[in-house]
């Protein structure tokens, strides 16, 4: 009697399939992007303080173009550097 | 004419709140002011914006205090600055260039920044000072991992039983041999 469980994969299965990336923004309806709040933004953004791509966050294209506004306006009010290392 | 749009006006039955409501434009802006000054210039700068706003006609929502916060980057060799944001209510938006180059000609303010609020920003400011936001985001994910969770291990534990099942099977064929 060989069960489900017996069967062993050669290779393992769960290499290669990736969780598929999605817009938080659309997936919790959050509908305003606060340029307040830093260490909301700081998710979006890479060590160097530069924005992180559309490909890495998984954001749509309506909240990607927010999210950058947000940031560039969190930048002018000195709530998040323009040029850093070593941020996170 | 002007008697048949009146009548079409009110035959809408559109209430003057809501026409009120539609009209006026939200806005909000954002200061940095200067920490070396004492606290009570500190508070009468803020004070002088909302004075002046409030004769302008203004209808001032919110006066936020963020306090004495770390510059990312220094400005005018000051490497930290109070902020302060105003949310208020106008029906037309000519204060504005007035407000901002008050703002700009004031040594007192190191930056400032005026932004337009659409009817999102307005319900997010309003949420956010009942305390609704921060906690909602985190209720949320937490809600997320549980329900993946829960759809994770009724799927292990229907197999359990089975194998179990399989192993009595088993016994009971041995038994029988």
């Amino acid at each position: 009697m060989a069960s489900r469980d017996d069967i062993k994969f050669l290779n393992n299965p769960n290499i290669g399939s990736r969780q598929k990336k999605y817009c938080r923004f659309r997936k919790f309806g959050i509908k305003h992007i606060d340029y307040k709040d830093p260490d909301f933004l700081m998710q979006f953004i890479n060590e160097q303080g530069k924005i992180l791509p559309r490909r890495i966050t998984g954001n749509s294209l309506k909240y990607q173009k927010r999210v950058a506004v947000a940031i560039k306006r969190a930048r002018h009010l000195a709530l998040l550097p323009y040029v850093t290392d070593l941020l996170k | 004419m002007q008697k048949s749009k009146d009548i079409l006006f009110f035959k809408k039955n559109i209430s003057l709140r809501s026409i009120f409501d539609k009209v006026m434009r939200h806005y909000e802006v954002t200061f940095i002011v200067d920490p070396v000054l004492s606290g009570d210039e500190i508070k009468s700068t803020a004070k002088t914006y909302e004075d002046m706003l409030v004769t302008e006609g203004c209808n001032i929502i919110h006066v936020d205090e963020m306090g004495l916060r770390q510059l990312a980057y220094s400005i005018n060799k000051r490497s930290s600055g109070i902020y302060y944001t105003i949310q208020f209510d106008i029906p037309n938006g000519e204060i504005i260039p007035k407000l901002e180059l008050s703002l700009r000609r004031d040594e007192r303010i190191m930056r400032f920044l005026t932004v337009k609020l659409d009817k999102y920003g307005v319900k997010y400011n309003e949420d956010k000072r009942n305390g609704l936001i921060g906690k909602v985001e985190r209720k949320e994910k937490k809600e997320n991992v549980k329900d993946r969770k829960r759809v994770t291990t009724p799927a292990k534990k229907p197999k359990a039983p089975a194998v179990a099942a399989t192993a009595t099977e088993t016994k009971t064929q041995t038994e029988e041999e």
